[in-house]
């Protein structure tokens, strides 16, 4: 309910609220901004903030000397993958839980939890050895099952939450015309979280996409994503500011608009459904 | 067909028995009510025969068929949920069809059997739209047309209209009876308001904690119920039941009165009290009478416009060929 | 509520999902265990035979350890202090009824979707850099010698720029959480005569208890293991050193498998006593 307020309390609200959240978007907008420069006027003294010469040269030379697509081929197969894998794997395991529910589902659902809590450089080098002896090791099949089973508690999570709100009535209605379990699930269930298990996949999307621990230590060339490409700019004769800010430009471009759109999610998402 | 035949049908959640051993014999084309109050056992008893439970122990069989073990799909039975229970990113159509879709039936006897669904129910100006569009009203027809399709050996239908505004539920009502009529389908229809019991069923089975009080017609329940409970709960305004010196002039522990066999006067009658309230409905009126010395209140029913003010003096008399008298078991005496 | 047929399908369901953790879980936890009673040195000899709790003991004697836990501990208590108390704020802010409320909230939740590696590198090239960075720039405006950020104020540089990437996180949370409070307390409270300090102290800090909670452990759990911010920057030096960091070095650096190993038993309990506070309060609310 928004109560009624005076105009004048109003409009200090509104320019108190945008000068703290352009100072907390500051760093994008200038990183944006410092893309379109030339590496001169990016380091020019006193800086330029919008008058100088646009021009779209970096974002060529990116492209031209470290093959930016094929990073980004590689960021969106793993976090697309990864996604895709886990839904497929979550969305039996979610209905399970909220329409069939058991004396061990809340147990089964911390434990899950749990796992996501595994600090992950407590398991680096079995991983690492694993990921040798299968020669997984900077392949993206290999990633594309990492980022399935770290964030599989996540996707878990979000859909038993979203299935929770669909009347299990609705279910036994589809049994008692007829369906089996897979049509169950194919023809009615999945249409109707529709909504769920597309911003449960966006969420996931992102979290796999930005997610820097694994990608850095599991790949080295091949089937490095986004994250590595922009950690190798981090050695200074890489070091170009113009250059960085488009490349990293490019790197959070596509996962920022989606994660506009995913914001709502993203609490209950990750607050494991405490917090709606 | 629809012959359905419970023997010693158990269910029990954990350590909680719901249903203790029961048997009841539905017969074909039977309007059967399962009517007691809420937390009885009628919503789960009616799961058992759907097959959305299993049972404990015991065996349901459907047509003379063993059908304790059988998925709900393949009992041959449609169900209309207390919610409806529509599939809301379907078209009516396509809700009706779901049924014969699963069957796997033929695209051309689909449409056929939709259109006559619809045609039926009123429902085929509103068949491309979605459930969300359509009123209560609306929306309980598209949950039977789904049923009526598949030609189903019985209907179970669980609290259908509780969650329709009075005006609607009696319409629905009337419709609901209207089709069994036609249809000529045995209907099991579970309910806590035994208005609708009273008004739609063939028999009625009275549950109270899964035990079966008593099974008969509307008429023979209402006539003779077999114990008080049955007594308190068939009959609007419920039947007065009477315990004390009063009781023990007729031999009984608890003697019951219904409302509607009480008459009042001004003057004279073996009963008297002081009008507490007076509901004047204009058909009839409907006094709660204290300090009788009987029950407190006494409900009364007179016919049509009777002018007794709170406060005033009323006198009783009932009917003495329609009390019923109950043991102290609450059985009823001969 | 089901029948037995329905309840083996569910089990025969859930099996994908459960086997998968389950070994993802199992598998790498029981090869660091073995690897932690061993002195294994892949490039110095291989596995050199068992050692006890030695590993152990060395890990915690070692001159880094507690220096890292210490880093750790400033790193996750500074970040979490920040986060929190700006995040009210903000989410106090946000609340209130403005023009563009939806715009600001993009502003303000963008740095969540920013990649860690690219976070780092911005904010050390572009900001902190003492020459060209733009702090720089502003501190020259002032007059003011430009500051060393990542070599002299390490720890506090890498707080900033944790902090920037989980103010948001923080904020979207706590407003959801006042956005649920219902208004009418808040009138009731202003009808019974409260001014706006104590509405907050006794009926929004009170109602915000749990989702502040909330927050408080599950970014304790990503703060432990942050990684990239740390590699990108100052690879561990300038103190900045924290126990996730002094494990990966042990293990990939140094190639001291049996000792990383150790370490990262150690992480793993102290991640687990963190998790089992917030297990508690998920769990409550599952039950709801």
């Amino acid at each position: 309910m928004a109560r009624a307020v005076t105009k004048q309390r109003k409009t200090i609200n509104t320019i108190a609220a945008w000068a703290v959240g352009l100072l907390i978007f500051f760093p994008i907008l200038w990183t944006i901004l410092t893309s379109f420069k030339t590496e001169a006027q990016a380091i020019s003294d006193p800086p330029v903030f919008l008058f100088f010469d646009w021009t779209l040269e970096n974002y060529g030379v990116v492209q031209e000397r470290s093959d930016y697509m094929r990073f980004l081929w590689n960021s969106v197969i793993i976090a697309g993958g990864s996604t895709l894998l886990g839904i497929i794997v979550a969305v039996p395991a979610a209905w399970s839980m909220a329409f069939v529910p058991s004396k061990r589902t809340k147990d089964i659902l911390l434990w899950m939890l749990s796992t996501k809590m595994l600090p992950a450089v407590g398991v680096l080098y079995p991983i690492y050895l694993i990921f040798i002896s299968l020669g997984l090791l900077d392949t993206r099949i290999g990633l594309v099952v990492v980022m399935m089973l770290i964030n599989l508690p996540i996707i878990v999570w979000m859909l038993y939450t979203y299935f929770r709100e669909i009347p299990g009535e609705i279910l036994e209605a589809a049994r008692m015309d007829g369906a089996s379990l897979k049509n169950e699930i194919l023809y009615v269930l999945t249409p109707m979280a529709v909504p769920g298990i597309a911003s449960t996949i966006l969420l996931n999307f992102i979290l796999a996409w930005n997610e820097a621990f694994w990608t850095l230590n599991l790949t080295a060339a091949k089937a490095a994503p986004l994250t590595a490409f922009i950690a190798s700019y981090s050695s200074p004769e890489g070091l170009f500011y113009a250059k960085l800010s488009a490349a990293s430009t490019m790197a959070i471009a596509p996962i920022l608009i989606l994660g506009w759109f995913s914001q709502k999610q993203l609490v209950r998402g990750l607050t494991f459904g405490a917090v709606k | 067909m629809g012959n359905i035949t419970l023997s010693q049908v158990t269910k029990t959640f954990g350590d909680v028995e719901v249903i203790p051993p029961l048997d009841l014999q539905i017969n074909d084309g039977e309007f059967v009510v399962f009517v007691g109050p809420s937390g009885c056992g009628k919503s789960t008893l009616l799961r058992l025969i759907a097959g959305l439970e299993d049972v404990t122990s015991g065996k349901i069989e459907i047509d003379g068929q063993n059908a304790t073990e059988l998925p709900p799909a393949r009992r041959g039975l449609a169900m209309v949920f207390q919610s409806y229970a529509l599939y809301p990113h379907m078209t009516v159509r396509k809700n009706i069809a779901f049924p014969l879709k699963m069957a796997k039936m033929s695209e051309a006897e689909i449409k056929k059997r939709v259109d006559h669904a619809a045609s039926i129910l009123n429902l085929s100006d509103y068949i491309d739209r979605r459930p969300g569009q359509l009123s209560g009203g609306q929306r309980q027809r598209v949950a039977i047309g789904r049923a009526i399709v598949r030609e189903p050996a019985a209907f179970l239908f669980d609290e259908p209209l509780s969650n329709l505004d009075a005006a609607l539920r009696v319409g629905m009502r009337l419709e609901i009876s209207e089709l069994h009529k036609r249809l000529a389908t045995t209907m099991v229809y579970v309910t806590h308001d035994q208005v609708e019991a009273m008004t739609m069923a063939d028999k009625i089975v009275v549950l109270r904690a899964g035990n079966i009080e008593q099974v008969g017609s509307p008429l023979e329940l209402y006539r003779t119920p077999r114990n008080k409970f049955v007594a308190g709960f068939i009959g609007s305004p419920t039947m007065n039941l009477i315990e004390g010196p009063e009781a023990q002039k007729h031999g009984a522990h608890t003697i019951g009165i219904r409302p509607e066999h009480i008459e009042v006067s001004a003057s004279d009658g073996p009963w008297q009290g002081v009008v507490g309230v007076a509901e004047h409905l204009g058909s009839d009126t409907f006094f709660h009478i204290h300090d009788s010395g009987l029950a407190d209140p006494m409900t009364v029913r007179a016919s049509g416009e009777v002018s007794f003010r709170h406060g005033d003096r009323i006198y009783m008399t009932p009917r003495t060929d329609l009390i019923h008298k109950f043991d102290t078991q609450g059985q009823r005496i001969a | 509520m089901a029948t037995q047929h329905s309840r083996s399908a569910a089990q025969f369901m859930m099996m994908p999902a459960v086997v998968l953790l389950l070994g993802w879980m199992l598998v790498p936890l029981v090869m660091t265990l073995y690897f932690s009673f061993k002195k294994y040195l892949p490039l110095r000899g291989g596995d050199l035979g068992w050692v006890g709790f030695e590993n152990y003991a060395r890990f915690l004697s070692s001159s880094t350890f507690w220096p890292s836990v210490q880093s750790t501990l400033i790193i996750v208590g500074g970040v979490l202090v920040i986060t929190i108390v700006f995040g009210v704020l903000l989410a106090l802010l946000l609340d209130q009824p403005m023009w563009g409320q939806g715009v600001v909230r993009i502003l303000v939740i963008a740095p969540f979707f920013v990649m860690p590696t690219v976070s780092a590198l911005v904010w050390k090239n572009m900001f902190m850099d003492p020459v060209n960075g733009l702090l720089a720039h502003l501190w020259k405006f002032f007059g003011a010698q430009p500051v060393e950020w990542l070599s002299n104020y390490s720890l506090f540089s890498i707080i900033l720029i944790v902090s920037w990437q989980w103010l948001p996180f923080a904020t979207l949370i706590l407003l959801t959480a006042i956005q649920s409070l219902d208004s009418e307390q808040l009138e009731a409270a202003e009808m019974d005569g409260a001014p706006p300090l104590s509405r907050f102290g006794y009926i929004i800090l009170p109602h915000l208890s749990r989702a502040i909670t909330i927050v408080l452990l599950i970014q304790t759990i990503f703060l432990l293991s942050i990684f990239a911010e740390i590699f990108v920057t100052t690879q561990g030096s300038f103190g900045t050193r924290t126990l996730t960091y002094l494990i990966y070095q042990r293990v990939l650096e140094s190639q001291n498998v049996g000792l990383g190993s150790a370490g990262g038993v150690y992480a793993i309990i102290l991640a687990n006593i963190v998790a089992i506070f917030l297990m508690r309060i998920v769990g409550k609310n599952l039950d709801a």
